[in-house]
């Protein structure tokens, strides 16, 4: 099996920690991993804001540095997300789809991997911020509005982890209020929102808030810096990697 | 080309494929509706679940709480109460202070009762009342809403009807529920056992 | 009611300035959405009773022409009155031309969010005509002369407080009394009074069922059986969407539609107008206003499955963060966003950015609209028309042209933490957003792809 390294531009250029955290990982569960050198980025930045046209350089460059792996993984639900649904114009159930051998780390850890233990320990106080396009967009945990049977593989990976203490939230779910482009378009909405997803978090007495996707978090690690507050943002895979 | 045929051309043309209506079979329980489940509802939504044995019964109880010179009933059985005289004028009704109906049956899960304009006297009466009084036969609850649509496709048909669930309320005002928007400031369902 | 250029953006800065109303808004709103989660849990075939009732409305629409055709013929046999209006003016000329053959310069109207859609309140004051709404959240808006804010709560923006300044105003309330009990009672003497007097009364349409004829309106407070019951001319306006086939059906639809609204396990009146009463004429007038047009949008068509619960409303982040009036449409929110471009792309060219697509709406969706979808594929289309600032276009542009490049990527990213770390000013100010209220991510020494070279490659 060899695993192609996704890493989205913003966390190559600013959370380098977090690529190496994840590639480490993977490595240490055993995994072939390679990191091809000329990726960029999924091209959702676009895509997302209208110009779904202007992503098809970012795709062309995916499809070529992605088509040799079994499976690509990348620790962003959202990117994930983007390249199952708007990858190629490929038919999407087709098995020459490449879009479904993407994989975001925790449900490649829990699906594919089948990880049942790990080694990390984080005694620490966390909080989970589910990103929407990974719950929602990728079902990687139950949603609260849907009668269905509750269940969450980034939570099963962070169960596995030792001394680690789970707080629980008054909103399981709420949107963090990034959200790409609207996180300047709509400043003040999206401020909003981050500020009442990190106080849900303080409330119960979170040390780190910790999450599947980056982008959600920096939006985070963003007002958390600007408020002085001691909390901070983790990526699961740091977590799951830690110790 | 008049807006109706401008309006179904358009959408002949532009509606898309036709596709088959669901089977809607697997909704219906089989069961018979419970007696507790409704009155437990009903008393959830504001409504008071009453069980009485004969409409002597009914009687006293309007008797007792009510001032019976402003109550109203189209019931014959229940006698010494108003009725309402055919061809009345429904702004007659702007007094009223109890209306006594009966209804064809509830529902369990929501405490909904479907009441017919032949029950009502005047379409108005079991809106305009300060207080509604509704009589069921216990042995008429149906669990859910879809045997519900099944019941009333065997009564035979009527003009207006209503499914009315409690007491007339409202939560406009910073969502705090306040019972007696427009209509009945309360609802009092009584439960008979068999038929009537 | 005023006339507004500034978009959602803008309107939700402006609702964002008052911290603490942001944060009543968004709790009251969310203690609906909390009350829907309990009512539908306690229901284990919810999620096949939403498939039903998206299944139901996909064969409505797949339909439609023959369903009106049939809907129009048993409601005409049933003694109902049957117009056509292919637009908002002819709706409210409809109404004008039925309240002038009766002599009625006084109309009591209950909730119908298509009445806002088309602007009747105010044509009709143009020609005269009184219209009071007899809601008790519309009234006080329609006091207040503000358009609602929700579809199902329209005065949801409101304190009691303000509410009860309003009450004082024009109600003759005492000074300073906000209790919703006392208010409410005001407002139920004020508002009996008028069904008393009012020879004609218009209602909104729930359901409209081909298979009899009749329509279902649904209440909470009785308004609208308490105006058609005591008038002499009922008027039904409803848009052509609102068909369901049979009347069978109902027993999926009322299950959802308060559940998801509001929490209760079925409103407090579910009214079936089947036959006018005796001596009383019923209208329903058919509206089109752009429906026809959005039929035929085939990734925006099933936008026309709505029942206009609400639940998208109250579940979205951003509509309980920004408040109805920021969508500047009668029908606000994640399904206002996906509505209002159909009949206005220019005007309501904001409204699909106003959302981070978190997709919730489409979770708690009774009939299972793929509305976080839509608010993608509508702005795919407002780029192609041009209808996004120039100033957009072009960053986009450049943005796409540099992350379809390695080597440009490469020295952009180089540049960009370069800047961070040795020319924060150029970034840190007031012209870029994020900043605002938010410090940036720490440049690191390395990006990912350099680190890996060092450690990986070369190893």
């Amino acid at each position: 099996m060899r695993v192609g390294l996704f890493i989205p531009c913003y966390v190559d250029q600013f959370y380098p920690g977090v690529a190496i955290a994840t590639l480490q990982l993977l490595e240490k569960l055993g995994v072939d991993v390679v990191y091809p050198q000329n990726q960029t980025c999924c091209g959702q930045p676009m895509a997302n804001s209208g110009f779904q046209d202007l992503s098809k350089g970012c795709s062309d460059l995916f499809l070529k540095n992605f088509n040799e792996f079994d499976y690509i993984v990348s620790p962003s639900g959202s990117c994930v997300l983007y390249l199952r649904e708007h990858l190629s114009e490929t038919d999407h159930h087709s098995p020459d789809y490449l879009g479904n051998k993407v994989y975001e780390l925790t449900s490649f850890l829990t699906d594919v991997l089948k990880v049942e233990n790990l080694t990390a320990s984080f005694p620490h106080k966390v909080g989970m911020h589910i990103s929407c396009h990974g719950q929602r967009g990728l079902h990687l945990s139950s949603m609260s509005e849907l009668v269905a049977p509750g269940f969450s593989k980034p939570g099963s990976l962070l169960n596995m982890v030792k001394d680690i203490e789970m707080i629980e939230l008054n909103r399981v779910d709420e949107c963090c209020g990034f959200g790409g482009t609207f996180c300047v378009t709509e400043e003040a909405v999206s401020v909003k929102m981050g500020k009442d997803r990190i106080a849900d978090h303080l409330l119960h007495g979170a040390e780190y808030i910790t999450g599947a996707d980056m982008s959600c978090l920096m939006h985070l690690e963003g007002i958390l810096k600007r408020q002085g507050s001691k909390v901070k943002v983790i990526h699961i895979a740091e977590i799951l990697n830690a110790g | 080309m008049s807006s109706r045929d401008k309006i179904l051309a358009a959408v002949a043309n532009n509606q898309p494929a036709k596709i088959e209506l669901p089977d809607l079979s697997a909704f219906k329980t089989g069961k018979a509706g419970s007696v507790e489940q409704f009155a437990q509802v009903l008393t959830n939504i504001g409504g008071k679940a009453i069980h009485v044995n004969s409409w002597e019964e009914i009687a006293a109880f309007i008797t007792e709480n009510y001032s019976t010179t402003r109550v109203v009933t189209p019931i014959a059985e229940l006698t010494g109460f108003k009725g309402i005289p055919a061809n009345s004028d429904p702004h007659e009704l702007y007094n009223v202070e109890l209306a006594v109906i009966k209804a064809h049956f509830g529902v369990a899960e929501n405490g909904a009762v479907w009441i017919t304009e032949d029950n009502m006297g005047l379409r108005v009466l079991p809106f305009i009342t300060q207080h509604l009084a509704v009589v069921i036969d216990g042995g008429e609850i149906v669990p859910t809403m879809a045997e519900a649509y099944d019941k009333i496709s065997r009564l035979s048909s009527y003009g207006f009807a209503s499914f009315i669930a409690g007491p007339s309320k409202t939560a406009d005002i910073e969502q705090s529920l306040v019972i007696g928007a427009h209509g009945p400031r309360s609802m009092t369902v009584f439960i008979m056992p068999g038929r009537f | 009611m005023e006339v507004t250029t500034k978009d959602h953006a803008e309107l939700a800065e402006n609702f964002n300035r008052d911290e603490d109303r942001v944060d009543w808004h968004d709790e009251t709103l969310w203690w609906v959405r909390q009350k829907r989660d309990k009512m539908v849990h306690q229901l284990p075939e919810w999620e096949e009773l939403r498939e039903a009732a998206s299944a139901i409305k996909n064969n409505v629409l797949g339909n439609l022409h023959n369903y009106l055709q049939q809907f129009e013929a048993n409601a005409r046999a049933n003694g109902i009155t049957v117009h056509w209006a292919a637009d908002a003016e002819e709706h409210n000329q409809i109404i004008h031309r039925l309240l002038n053959e009766h002599k009625v310069t006084r109309m009591v109207k209950s909730k119908s969010m298509l009445t806002e859609e088309c602007g009747l309140n105010e044509y009709l004051h143009e020609q005269g005509i009184e219209v009071i709404d007899s809601d008790l959240g519309e009234r006080i808006v329609q006091l207040a002369k503000e358009p609602p804010s929700h579809i199902v709560l329209p005065c949801i923006h409101k304190k009691k407080e303000e509410i009860g300044e309003l009450f004082h105003q024009y109600l003759g309330t005492p000074l300073d009394v906000s209790d919703p009990q006392v208010l409410t009672e005001a407002a139920r003497g004020h508002l009996r009074e008028i069904f008393i007097t009012r020879k004609a009364a218009l209602t909104g349409v729930n359901f409209a069922i081909a298979e009899t004829g009749e329509f279902v309106v649904c209440t909470n407070e009785g308004n609208a059986d308490m105006g058609a019951h005591l008038a002499d001319i009922h008027i039904a306006s409803m848009g052509i969407e609102k068909l369901i086939p049979e009347k069978k059906h109902l027993g999926i639809f009322l299950r959802l539609l308060t559940r998801s609204a509001t929490g209760q396990p079925i409103t407090t009146y579910s009214s079936h107008f089947k036959t006018p009463r005796k001596g009383q004429q019923m209208h329903i007038v058919l509206v089109d206003n752009g429906r026809t047009v959005q039929l035929g949008r085939e990734d925006f068509r099933n936008s026309l499955k709505c029942i206009r619960c609400g639940a998208c409303m109250n579940t979205c982040p951003v509509y309980r963060r920004s408040g109805g009036h920021s969508y500047h449409n009668a029908v606000a929110g994640p399904i206002g966003s996906i509505l209002a471009p159909n009949l206005d792309m220019e005007k309501y060219k904001d409204l699909p950015f106003a959302s981070t697509l978190c997709g919730s709406c489409t979770n708690v969706c009774p009939v299972k609209i793929d509305i976080h979808d839509q608010l993608y594929k509508w702005r795919q289309v407002l780029v192609k028309k041009g209808l996004v600032p120039t100033g957009k276009t072009i960053g986009m542009k450049v943005m796409g042209a540099t992350l379809s490049s390695p080597t440009i990527y490469r020295l952009a990213g180089k540049i960009g933490r370069w800047t961070l770390k040795h020319a924060p000013f150029a970034v840190n100010n007031n012209f870029n957003p994020w900043y605002k209220q938010r410090d940036m991510p720490e440049p690191p020494e390395q990006s990912f792809s350099e680190w890996y070279k060092e450690n990986r490659i070369k190893k």
